[in-house]
């Protein structure tokens, strides 16, 4: 299934976490699925994973991996448990920090929740090689601001064209307001090899016209990477209706290739 | 802490055998850096050679070493009272007296001279605090930029002493219209900056134009018996709540209103539209135009 942690791939010593919000202009993009089939696939490769779930708001990281645990964020926070014994094992060889429901009081961006993702965040990252922010979609401010938490962002988009916009809103916030000069795109439910490509390019070429001319420092033009394209593939459609992962169930298939890439992709060649 | 950054390194440069007060205030560029009176004196102290009575760093001690005779105010002085400034009437020479100095110094690298509003360097040091304390309390914060419409007209019509009328006269009703917490700056020639903290997002549009309408109503005397009116245009953005952005940033935003209230042609407030209504039709088309070429030429 997967390799123990602290194997060869792993990185020695315990440096900080690196932290990617996973993000999507539009709900229902696969956002969660892919997330946690991404930490499957860097778990698979070695490294200790957390995934938070900081869709605060409508978290549904449970119901894609099948898990209904008591001990969730409203338990550490009315102090029932640690935030470490928060944190979960999940399948996949790698932990989650899940929201559970009635969080939904914390849509809404106060002082409290504010201060409560950034301890997490805080206690978590020497813990860990990799924490994903699980973000929800849209641009609220609760939103904006778990992005603002991680250094690296990985928008997720289809080729349809609701979702097309509401990702481009997304990156524009994100360069405008965040200072990012740097976005990841993964496409996910492509129709054909090459269309993430395309997507990319057509994403990048209206960010260029008015995103990269108005704002930000002019040394440092504003650069949205093509991460991955996962294909639509009918072994994803029947992991989200088993509740399972992808990887562990249809390893072999063309989606659970595309997200092991995207994860060789994220790790870099250095390994870190 | 800050200040002392910013003071040490320029006036160390400067620890000469030739520097004096007067030399300071001459040099525009150090003369703003007269913040921290106290520590301005003990640069004061090393320069004319008492540094030894100072460890670095240390709050002077309540007896000072520094001659005040032997130090050039001549020129300090002259600009204190051209300026306008009134000096206590304390002992001159007196430790008092030297504070006041420096006190009145740095009001006055502060303040443009023109109208006693902030200067573009104070400006910005106020954008940078108001900047972090969003980031870090939440709190809602609007900047809006003002321009002076067709300002040059106004300098070619009636002349440069209207023109400075009409800046004077702009200030002084941007000061008044405004909350007595919000920070008013002239930030260029005639353009202006109102930092407004703890403002509501659903304010923003009714300040900006509250602000507009009150300078257009106004009437200006350039010279005896002659009135003129004049517009501004102005632009405003939010501070990103909770997110650690910069201040550079958020001037970039507010003048991108700004500009997009003078193509629209003047007199007029524009703000920076709500995250909704984000993307614009233009923006769309050009999305979905390229789709459209695009996509059935790759499925061949």
């Amino acid at each position: 299934m997967t390799t123990t942690p602290g194997s060869a791939a792993a990185p020695a010593g315990r440096a900080l976490a690196r932290t990617l919000a996973v993000t999507s202009g539009k709900g229902g993009v696969g956002k969660t699925f892919v997330t946690a089939n991404l930490a499957a696939a860097l778990a698979a490769r070695g490294y200790k994973v957390l995934v938070l779930d900081a869709d605060l708001g409508l978290a549904n990281l449970d119901v894609v991996l099948n898990l209904y645990p008591k001990l969730t964020l409203p338990a550490v926070s009315t102090e029932r448990c640690t935030l470490e014994q928060a944190i979960l094992p999940a399948p996949g060889g790698f932990s989650v920090l899940l929201a559970g429901s009635g969080m939904v009081e914390y849509s809404r961006l106060t002082p409290e929740v504010r201060d409560k993702l950034l301890h997490i965040l805080d206690v978590v990252k020497p813990m860990f090689d990799w924490v994903l922010l699980d973000t929800g979609a849209g641009i609220s401010d609760v939103v904006l601001y778990a992005i603002s938490l991680a250094r690296e962002v990985m928008v997720i988009a289809t080729p349809e064209p609701t979702s097309l916009t509401d990702a481009y809103a997304t990156i524009k916030v994100l360069a405008t307001q965040q200072q990012r000069r740097h976005v990841g795109l993964l496409v996910n439910q492509s129709n054909r090899v090459g269309e993430g490509r395309l997507i990319c390019g057509q994403l990048q070429q209206v960010l260029q016209r008015f995103v990269s001319n108005g704002g930000g420092s002019p040394g440092e033009p504003f650069r949205l990477e093509l991460l991955g394209e996962v294909r639509a593939d009918v072994a994803v459609r029947q992991a989200v209706l088993k509740r399972q992962l992808l990887l562990e169930n249809y390893p072999g298939s063309e989606a659970a290739q595309a997200v092991r890439a995207l994860a060789s992709r994220l790790i870099g060649p250095d390994g870190r | 802490m800050t200040q002392k950054r910013i003071v040490g390194p320029h006036v160390a440069q400067k620890a000469g055998k030739e520097v004096s007060l007067s030399r300071l205030c001459r040099d525009g560029p150090t003369a703003r850096l007269l913040i921290n009176a106290r520590f301005c004196i003990w640069r004061l102290a090393v320069v004319i050679g008492h540094q030894h009575a100072y460890p670095a760093l240390n709050p002077l001690p309540s007896s000072t070493f520094v001659d005040t005779r032997r130090l050039r105010l001549d020129l300090a002085l002259h600009l204190l009272e051209q300026a306008g400034a009134t000096l206590p009437a304390t002992e001159p020479g007196s430790e008092p007296w030297l504070q006041s100095i420096l006190d009145a110094l740095c009001d006055l690298s502060s303040k443009d001279g023109m109208t006693g509003l902030l200067n573009r360097r104070s400006f910005e040091m106020a954008l940078a605090r108001e900047a972090d304390r969003a980031a870090r309390s939440g709190e809602s914060a609007l900047l809006l930029l003002l321009d002076v419409d067709h300002f040059k007209s106004v300098n070619d019509t009636h002349g440069h002493a209207a023109g400075d009328e009409v800046i004077k006269a702009v200030a002084l009703t941007l000061a008044h219209v405004v909350r007595p917490m919000d920070t008013v700056a002239r930030v260029g020639g005639e353009e202006f900056a109102v930092i407004l903290p703890n403002c509501g997002s659903s304010y923003g549009t009714a300040v900006a134009e509250r602000i507009r309408n009150s300078i257009s109503t106004m009437r200006i005397a350039v010279s005896p018996g002659k009135h003129i009116s004049i517009t501004v245009s102005v632009g405003g953005a939010f501070a990103p709540e909770w997110v650690r952005s910069s201040p550079l940033l958020w001037m970039e935003r507010s003048d991108r209103q700004l500009y997009r209230a003078k193509a629209e042609g003047r007199n007029r407030a524009c703000m920076e539209p709500q995250l909704e209504a984000l993307v614009t039709a233009e923006e769309k088309g050009m999305l979905f135009a390229m789709s459209l070429q695009d996509l059935p030429q790759e499925s061949e």
